[in-house]
């Protein structure tokens, strides 16, 4: 058990330390300079020019050598201070970064969590029904094969432009400020229901179909075999077999939440969602890389965090890994 | 007679047509009759097996009748022959293995078992246990994943399962092929023990390896490309087979003693004939080394002395 966990570790840090340096090193080759930027967009005399080129090289921490930079970059990973944003200037990353996350947070939780449930039992249902089967795996197929952004395309220009049902940008209305009204909160529902629809959707095709092969695969197995051969009903074959067929999709959680935070920065993308993932849009167009660099971080720390809330799950519900550990120390 | 077998056909449906993997089966096997089933891989032993507790598709129920302690099996109705199973018949498969739910605890995994068919765990409990001590397991192994197993005490576990109910009859497909020796000769020991405390009335021993047979059957029903080709009393088929096939099947045993001792069983020159369209006649006959004209015909099954059943022109002759 020990030795697992510490395995489990070492590699969770190494992961950590590794995205972290490049996520340092990659703004850094990006091309453009984003105090050359902000020196153009004040318009100053050349004298003030120079003068205020130090106090920013001096305020971003550019003025030191590159390997200080580094170091320092690290100290403030944990110190939870990722530098001032240039594009928002003078606000800090952190506090940048803190307003959006709920609303990335409020559409990738339900919709990855409520996916992966729903898909889980409508690919098991679907399994033991002819008629359904063979309307859902075409279906499933699709919804998993499409881009999230297109998804997301369609269904704002369906909805959004066409029927005109939901609003396609921003989390709510331009004439409302957040507050905890009922109004507020069904303008933000409307606001929030086809982002989270496009990435539930898409979501839901992969899950529902990963569940149809395993549980066709553990009704085929020998122990569903013999348990049927004892004249065992249904009912308890089923259980197991479910059971039995969800552990892959709980290593497919894992091994998929990469993809579903690129399918979710690139659906508040498309629908203007002040999430993380907008946030990237602006501050790629604003050259603004410390904003990068954090939003990144972030994103970095989200996913470990969330890897390693699935591992432990699967510990707790797989006694093969469990006491295969056991055995191990 | 507590199993009777009358022209028992199951096919197996592909998409290039029927396998006629068992074509045609007449026989029985009386009460505290240990019968041994053998034949070369592919011969149709799982399915004549299998047929007789849960025939399900690709199989395909043909034809033919079969009697349990007289009354007659359902075996072509899925759902009329559950009530027979595990109770009546059982079955110790072929894969047993993988047989048990990995993410069950053997006793959690046993006592739903029994719940699911309508039976008290709890008064089952002690005789559980008595026959967990008579194939030599620790009571621990009801705490413990399958995984904690090794082979040969899963492959005890479900010899337990499959007879704790003390069915009529007992198929037991292949239980000693994946075992070491030694192993092999206690797992056959325990099988002849649980006969002898009735634990099962009677019981069909799969196998491929005759001297395991020669060990604890009664009587030994060889099989040949979907067909049956020899049944009798095990010291009349080891010492006097009548059958060609059978004669160079037990050649290729050396502990029994008979000439040819370095002549393994896949030594027999050829291979069995196809069995999505087998040829007429004796299905024996490309690979026989006295076929002659008659052959073309197919040889009947029928008794020679009183109990020792052949299909063969020669031996009829
Ligand atoms: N699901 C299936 N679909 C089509 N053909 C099958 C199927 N299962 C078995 N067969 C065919 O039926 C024949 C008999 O198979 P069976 O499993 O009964 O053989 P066996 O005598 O038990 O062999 P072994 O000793 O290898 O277990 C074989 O020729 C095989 O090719
Ligand atoms: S019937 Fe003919 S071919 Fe078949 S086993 Fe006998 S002799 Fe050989
Ligand atoms: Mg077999």
């Amino acid at each position: 058990m020990k030795r697992y966990l510490t395995r489990k570790l070492a590699i969770y840090i190494l992961t950590f330390f590794l995205a972290v340096t490049i996520d340092w090193v990659i703004p850094r080759f990006m091309p453009g300079d984003p105090v050359q930027t902000m020196l153009s967009r004040a318009n100053l005399r050349a004298e003030a020019v120079e003068v205020m080129r130090g106090y920013y090289l001096k305020a971003f921490g550019l003025d030191v050598p590159v390997w200080r930079q580094y170091l320092n970059f690290w100290v403030a990973v944990f110190h939870g201070d990722l530098g001032v944003s240039v594009y928002l200037f003078p606000k800090p990353v952190s506090r940048v970064i803190m307003e959006a996350v709920p609303y990335s947070l409020a559409l990738l939780i339900p919709a990855t969590v409520l996916s992966w449930i729903a898909g889980n039992k409508f690919g098991a249902f679907a399994a033991r029904r002819k008629w359904l089967d063979n309307t859902l795996l075409p279906v499933g197929y699709l919804l998993n094969a499409t881009p999230y952004m297109w998804l997301g395309i369609l269904l704002a220009w369906a909805f959004g432009i066409a029927l005109g049902w939901f609003p396609i940008a921003g989390a709510y209305g331009f004439d409302r400020t957040p507050s905890l009204s009922l109004g507020f909160i069904l303008d933000f529902l409307w606001h929030w229901f086809l982002p989270f629809a496009s990435l539930f959707l898409v979501q839901f095709g992969g899950w529902a179909i990963g569940m149809r092969n395993m549980v066709i695969y553990e009704l085929e197995a020998d122990y569903s075999q013999y348990l049927e051969a004892l004249g065992t009903p249904r009912g308890l074959i089923r259980r197991y077999a479910f059971r039995n067929a969800l552990l892959p999709q709980i290593t497919g959680l894992a091994l998929q939440l990469g993809v579903i935070v690129a399918g979710s920065v690139v659906t508040e993308i498309v629908f203007s969602y002040p999430g993380i993932g907008y946030l990237i849009l602006q501050a790629i167009q604003n050259q603004d890389y410390f904003l990068i660099q954090g939003c990144f971080l972030f994103i970095i720390i989200g996913v470990l965090l969330a890897n390693l809330v699935v591992d432990i799950v699967y510990i707790v519900v797989d006694p093969r890994t469990r006491r295969g550990m056991m055995g191990e120390s | 007679m507590a199993l009777k077998v009358e022209g028992l056909r199951v096919y197996y449906q592909t998409l290039r047509g029927d396998v006629r993997a068992l074509d045609g089966a007449s026989f029985s096997v009386g009460d505290g009759e240990i019968m041994g089933l053998a034949g070369e891989s592919g011969c149709g032993k799982s399915t004549l097996g299998r047929s007789l507790i849960l025939l399900k598709p690709p199989m395909k129920y043909v034809g033919g009748e079969v009697l349990l302690d007289g009354d007659p099996l359902p075996i072509w109705d899925r759902e009329r022959m559950a009530p027979y199973r595990y109770k009546k018949v059982s079955i110790i498969p072929q894969q047993a293995m993988n047989a048990l739910n990995p993410t069950r605890k053997i006793g959690r995994l046993i006592r739903e078992l029994l719940e699911a068919r309508g039976v008290s765990s709890r008064d089952l409990l002690p005789e559980l246990k008595r026959r967990l001590d008579l194939v030599e397991l620790s009571h621990e192994v009801l705490k413990m994943y399958p995984i904690e197993l090794s082979g040969g005490m899963k492959q005890r576990v479900v010899m337990v399962i499959s007879t704790l109910l003390d069915p009529s009859l007992l198929i037991a497909d292949e239980v000693t092929s994946a075992l070491d020796v030694s192993t092999q000769k206690r797992v056959a020991e325990m099988l002849v023990g649980f006969r002898d405390h009735k634990f099962v009335r009677s019981m069909i021993v799969i196998t491929h390896d005759i001297s395991i047979l020669y060990q604890i059957a009664d009587s030994i029903l060889v099989m040949y490309a979907g067909k049956l080709a020899e049944k009798g009393p095990t010291e009349a088929i080891v010492r006097r087979p009548r059958h060609p096939y059978t004669q160079l099947l037990i050649s290729s045993l050396p502990e029994i003693g008979v000439r040819h001792t370095e002549r393994r069983l896949s030594g027999i020159p050829g291979s069995p004939p196809p069995l999505l369209e087998p040829p007429q006649g004796c299905r024996f006959r490309e690979r026989c080394p006295v076929a002659f004209d008659r052959c073309r015909e197919e040889p009947p099954f029928e008794e020679l002395a009183p109990g020792h059943l052949v299909a063969c022109w020669r031996a009829h002759g």
